[in-house]
């Protein structure tokens, strides 16, 4: 069984490609044109998530299983990379207060 | 495996798929219309969350193997209990940098009731000025 087999299949599957494709597309844009830095950091938030759909959909397609472990690293350290920069930003703001 | 099981699970895998995409191009949306930093919030982290889930749900259906299975559960169970805590973060930091609320915001409940050296959360008001959590217009 592969999705990409019938035209129907192949159309959704090119479809959600391109709808993942705009909606990192749209996180870069407040990424490049964020006002204050939190902003950013729901940007990368925002296109982990979308690396982490894109690699499921990735494994669908291609039919490869191994690709779902790279789902679970590619969640474990953007969420420790969310949590350094948010705590970054709020210890930075605690220093300049002192 | 019969036939008609199979066209049955691609269809379920495709409209998976696509309703998580959909999700994750609504968080888009959201990330660039809101107006501010905690509604752009609001949208991403809910709208991601919810599309991680329905794309990891796809792969458990198409592969139908118990490890792939164990495996993006696992995942939406990592991403359903720190998204929100990711979340919460950002939010402490925005709103401790001093990050400006939508003009349209009609209560900051927050208001006055952190410490602003030991970032403590109070029950009472610390400072007297602003006791109401109502946001003013001349701010």
């Amino acid at each position: 069984m592969n999705l990409t087999d019938n035209w129907i299949g192949a159309t959704f599957v090119n479809l959600i490609y391109l709808m993942l494709m705009t909606a990192m597309l749209l996180a870069f844009v407040r990424l490049v044109y964020g006002k204050a830095a939190p902003d950013r950091v729901v940007a990368l938030d925002l296109i982990s998530a979308v690396v982490v759909a894109f690699t499921a959909l990735y494994a669908v397609v291609t039919d490869q299983r191994e690709l779902v472990d790279v789902a679970i690293g590619i969640a474990l350290i953007t969420f420790l990379g969310t949590i350094a920069f948010a705590r970054y930003i709020e210890r930075r703001a605690r220093n300049d207060e002192e | 495996m019969n036939e008609s099981f199979s066209v049955v699970r691609e269809a379920v895998v495709l409209a998976l798929l696509f309703v998580g995409a959909l999700f994750l191009l609504l968080a888009g949306v959201g990330v660039v219309r809101m107006p501010d930093v905690f509604t752009r919030m609001s949208a991403a982290t809910k709208a991601a969350t919810l599309g991680t889930l329905c794309m990891l749900s796809a792969v458990a259906v198409y592969f139908n193997d118990f490890g792939v299975t164990v495996r993006s559960l696992l995942v939406i169970a990592f991403v359903f209990m720190t998204a929100p805590v990711a979340a919460h973060q950002i939010g402490r930091a925005a709103y401790f940098i001093g990050v400006e609320l939508w003009s349209g915001t009609r209560l900051d409940e927050l208001r006055g009731r952190y410490d602003a050296e030991t970032h403590v959360l109070n029950s009472h008001t610390t400072r007297d000025d602003s006791a109401s959590g109502e946001t003013h217009d001349t701010d």
